[in-house]
């Protein structure tokens, strides 16, 4: 079991507020990711949740009990590290057993255990080498099975991702999401990357400047954005925001339209004129910036290729039904 | 890691250490500052009676004072000219590709690792000695007449001998620093065309002001109590050629046994170096940062 | 050094360096060479470098003289006890202000730094005369505890420039696998720290060994370590070079030997950290 839940959790060094009263309801077995730009406060929730750091006021609930005076060591949960702190001394086989060591377990059990988990993760050939002489996937494999191999109440992942190259990112995300369904073990995940929290999320927790912005899963944040900072957060590229005469058309302070809800239209019906300032062609899709006068720049997301160029003329069509409308204090006004 | 709990225990571990360095410094200090207000002898026990500034007045107007302090400064400017002045090329040197370069290393290190007591006799005897003694023998070999180091120019000897013991130390850091010096940044102001002149001036020399003035610093905080080379070479003297203040403070409290006056040279001599250790508090302050 | 370099320029900074090393090495060569005289040959002149008696004579009189094994062994109970003292008192106080530091900690490490500052003349007096009253006048224990508190600074800035490199994670992760602070320190932390530890105890073993303010002034006889007893061949003995020589040559030897190992860690050591 593992549900976690905070309530009017705040954190403060001296001065500086950094967590300003977080609610939270994860439900056992839930995949949650932290997500925010850098600075929003996401890794002090999960160091809080971890008990690394001590709450300034609020409670944090494991299953139903208060763990804020609780050390880290008593709370059951695990950690993967953005840096792995692999036990740099110590072969992978001592890695993975120290958790077990430290909680007394029989040597026999252990041994199992974590022949049980490097069998997992792929690391059985591994297993007597130092962390020094891994690559960086396989370390990244060893933070996760000393994680794994407690069978903890959560496993708290801190930007575990961030210092492997693109593609192995892909891999190890892909790994990531499968061995926690298959263990049905509650994450939460922190990460500032929006992809990696749109794809291996259950629930997202949007943070900004330590308050919760949204709490939801991906689809609903992406279709029904409480407020502006949301929006502009999640999907990329980000969503075009304009203001002014055009807005007003919609009763809203300022609207919204993603770019791949913009349409490149030749059939001279109606439209937002512009001009082409730059057009990235990848391949699958065309990325053009759009200077449309008064509106501003806008970003499109054409499919496939587009033959434009700098300096084309073109009209661009917003789809009408997926236009998101924000009042003046950037909430969403929803139909 | 700043959980209440860890910072408790934090806290007692810390408390030892400061406790101990705290009465370390405090006891002693305000003992001396009390004696110095004392005429206290050690030889008229019982005769202890309040004098005010008076020792103060006595042992900065004493001629031995302003004797030893100019010698404490001659020894201090001396051997950082000699460490600093020698110890750049010699670092320099051996940051070039040499062959053997670690053993040359272990030889220029080793006078560092030489109790001073006994590098002050081999000097004395084995080298400086008038008659006996290898430069002697080289002098006259060259026909020349052999310096008598400690009749005719003590000081000159001790500061040979001091400087001796702490060119290692300058020349290490000062290479430690270069070779810290960044090969692409030295590569770059190649492919910008500097000279090999230019980059010493413009990469080198700005790169070395830092330790350079490390080791001022560190060397003068030790050099200002220059004790054990004097106590078994001259003794302070012929007269008062080569007594500093640190053998001054010492000959007035175990020689003369005149407490009073010996603390109050002690103070003085605590005031000098905390001139000298302020800077150093800075620099290394500012280390801390970064 | 990925830079062209020319044979010549290769060839005249060898034959000078070769040189500069010997010149600022010649001293302690030249001593070792004395203890292998006749105390007549180390008194010759002109000297002979190579080509006299070989003799170990010297050290034979050096050792026979119990005295010597005396002091040697003060210097050794010395440097070692107040090194080990130092280090008890420093370990806790440096893994303290590495990972859990306050404001105050900067304060309090320059601080400390300031009182490695003061000259030891400065407090000659009392501290003499505390010792005179308490009876540790020319005792071990009492230039055990002054040698300790002295170096003690020292000790606690190297260790905690080591502990600073020493990533917090791995610590946290420790305590996220459920390990007390106790086993922390036992399992995690000392593995991890060992080189930085063993050191820190060669440079303060160094320090304390070399020591020869206090020693000096403290120390007449029972107590005497080996800087005090060659001080003693100043005066009325110091016509017996080579058996001096090979004393010093003793005296040096092993401090030698441990400096050229630790003498990377050196730097820093004595600056403090201000340069690595």
């Amino acid at each position: 079991m593992g549900r976690i839940t905070l309530e009017g959790v705040q954190k403060s060094f001296g001065p500086v507020h950094i967590i300003k009263g977080a609610d939270l309801d994860i439900p056992d077995g839930a995949f949650v990711v932290f997500v925010g730009p850098s600075g929003c406060g996401k890794t002090t929730l999960l160091r809080l949740i971890a008990g690394l750091e001590d709450v300034s006021g609020g409670r944090i609930l494991i299953d139903g009990n208060n763990v804020v005076d609780v050390p880290p060591a008593k709370r059951g949960l695990s950690m993967v590290f953005q840096s792995y702190a692999l036990y740099p001394h110590m072969s992978v086989r001592g890695n993975i057993a120290f958790g077990l060591k430290m909680a007394g377990l029989p040597k026999a059990e252990i041994t199992q255990k974590v022949e049980a988990a490097a069998a997992t993760l792929n690391l059985t050939p591994y297993l007597d080498r130092k962390p020094r002489e891994l690559s960086g996937g396989q370390r990244q494999r060893v933070a996760i099975g000393r994680a794994i191999v407690r069978e903890p109440k959560a496993f708290l992942f801190d930007e575990p991702l961030s210092n492997l190259d693109a593609a192995l990112r892909v891999q190890m995300r892909l790994e990531v999401t499968r061995l926690q369904k298959q263990l049905g073990t509650t994450a939460i995940y922190v990460t500032h990357d929006q992809v990696e929290a749109m794809t291996m999320a259950d629930k997202i927790v949007v943070l900004n400047a330590g308050r919760i912005e949204q709490y939801g899963s991906p689809i609903e944040l992406y279709q029904r954005p409480a407020n502006l900072f949301v929006a502009g957060f999640i999907g990329s590229p980000k969503m075009n925001l304009i203001t002014g005469a055009e807005a007003d058309k919609h009763k809203a302070t300022t609207i919204g339209v993603r770019p791949e809800h913009v349409t490149v239209v030749d059939d001279g019906g109606e439209g937002w004129p512009g001009k082409v300032v730059i057009a990235e062609h990848l391949g699958s899709d065309t990325f053009l910036y759009v200077d449309a006068g008064a509106l501003g720049t806008l970003t499109v997301r054409v499919v496939g290729e587009k033959r434009l160029s700098a300096g084309d003329a073109v009209t661009l069509r917003p789809e009408p039904n997926r236009i998101y409308r924000f009042d003046a204090n950037g909430h969403s006004i929803f139909a | 890691m700043a959980t209440r709990q860890t910072q408790i225990l934090a806290r007692a571990l810390l408390s030892p250490a400061v406790i101990l360095l705290f009465i370390w410094m405090i006891v002693p200090l305000a003992l001396t500052v009390y004696f110095s207000t004392l005429h206290y002898s050690l030889l008229d026990p019982g005769s202890e009676r309040f004098v005010g500034l008076e020792n103060f007045e006595y042992f900065l107007t004493d001629p031995a004072f302003l004797a030893s302090l100019q010698n404490t400064l001659v020894l201090v400017g001396s051997v950082l000219l000699l460490t600093i002045g020698l110890g750049i090329p010699l670092a320099i040197l051996l940051d070039q590709p040499v062959i053997g370069r670690n053993i040359i290393r272990l030889m220029v290190i080793a006078p560092f690792f030489v109790m001073p007591t006994v590098s002050a006799l081999v000097w004395k005897n084995l080298l400086m000695h008038p008659v006996s003694g290898l430069f002697a023998w080289i002098a006259t070999s060259l026909g020349m007449t052999p310096i008598d180091w400690f009749t005719n120019a003590p000081l000159l000897a001790v500061i040979f001998i001091v400087a001796w013991q702490w060119l290692p130390f300058a020349t290490l850091i000062l290479l430690t620093a270069l070779q810290s010096l960044d090969e692409e940044q030295k590569e770059a102001a190649e492919m910008d065309g500097a000279s090999a002149l230019s980059r010493f001036i413009y990469l080198t020399v700005p790169h070395l002001a830092r330790p350079i003035t490390v080791v001022i610093l560190i060397e003068t905080i030790f050099l200002l109590t220059v004790f054990a080379e004097i106590f078994v070479t001259t003794g302070g003297g012929p007269g008062l050629q080569t007594t500093n203040i640190a053998f001054l403070v010492y000959s007035q409290a175990l020689i003369q046994f005149d407490v009073g006056t010996a603390s109050a040279g002690g103070l003085v001599a605590v005031v000098i170096a905390n001139i000298v250790a302020f800077f150093l508090v800075r620099i290394v302050g500012r280390n801390l940062e970064a | 050094m990925a830079r062209k370099v020319t044979g010549r320029h290769v060839a005249i900074s060898t034959v000078a360096a070769w040189l500069a090393g010997f010149v600022i090495f010649f001293p302690i060569l030249w001593m070792v060479l004395a203890s292998f005289k006749t105390e007549l040959e180390a008194f010759a002149t002109p000297p002979s470098f190579l080509f006299f008696h070989w003799t170990t004579e010297n050290y034979v009189t050096v050792q026979e003289r119990s005295d010597y094994l005396h002091h040697a062994l003060n210097s050794l109970i010395i440097a070692g006890g107040s090194t080990l003292i130092a280090m008890l008192i420093a370990i806790p106080a440096a893994w303290s202000m590495a990972f859990s530091p306050t404001k105050r900690t900067k304060d309090i490490l320059l601080w400390m730094l300031s009182t490695k500052m003061m000259p030891p003349v400065g407090v000659l007096v009392p501290i003499y005369l505390i010792y005179k009253n308490m009876g540790l006048l020319d005792t071990r224990s009492g230039l055990v505890f002054i040698l300790c508190l002295g170096n003690l600074p020292i000790v606690i800035w190297m260790l905690f420039t080591y502990f600073k490199e020493i990533p917090k994670d791995i610590l946290e992760a420790a305590r996220m696998d459920g390990a007390t602070i106790g086993r922390e320190l036992i399992y995690v932390l000392t593995p991890m720290a060992i080189p930085g530890l063993a050191s820190t105890m060669l440079l303060n073993l160094i320090l304390a060994w070399n020591e020869a303010f206090w020693t000096l002034n403290l120390s007449t006889l029972n107590a005497a370590p080996l800087t005090t007893f060659i001080a003693s061949y100043s005066s009325p003995e110091g016509l017996f070079w080579a058996r001096l020589s090979a004393a010093s040559t003793l005296a040096i030897a092993p401090i030698l030997i441990i400096g050229w190992f630790s003498q990377k860690q050196l730097v820093r050591g004595l600056t403090f950290g201000a340069v690595k």
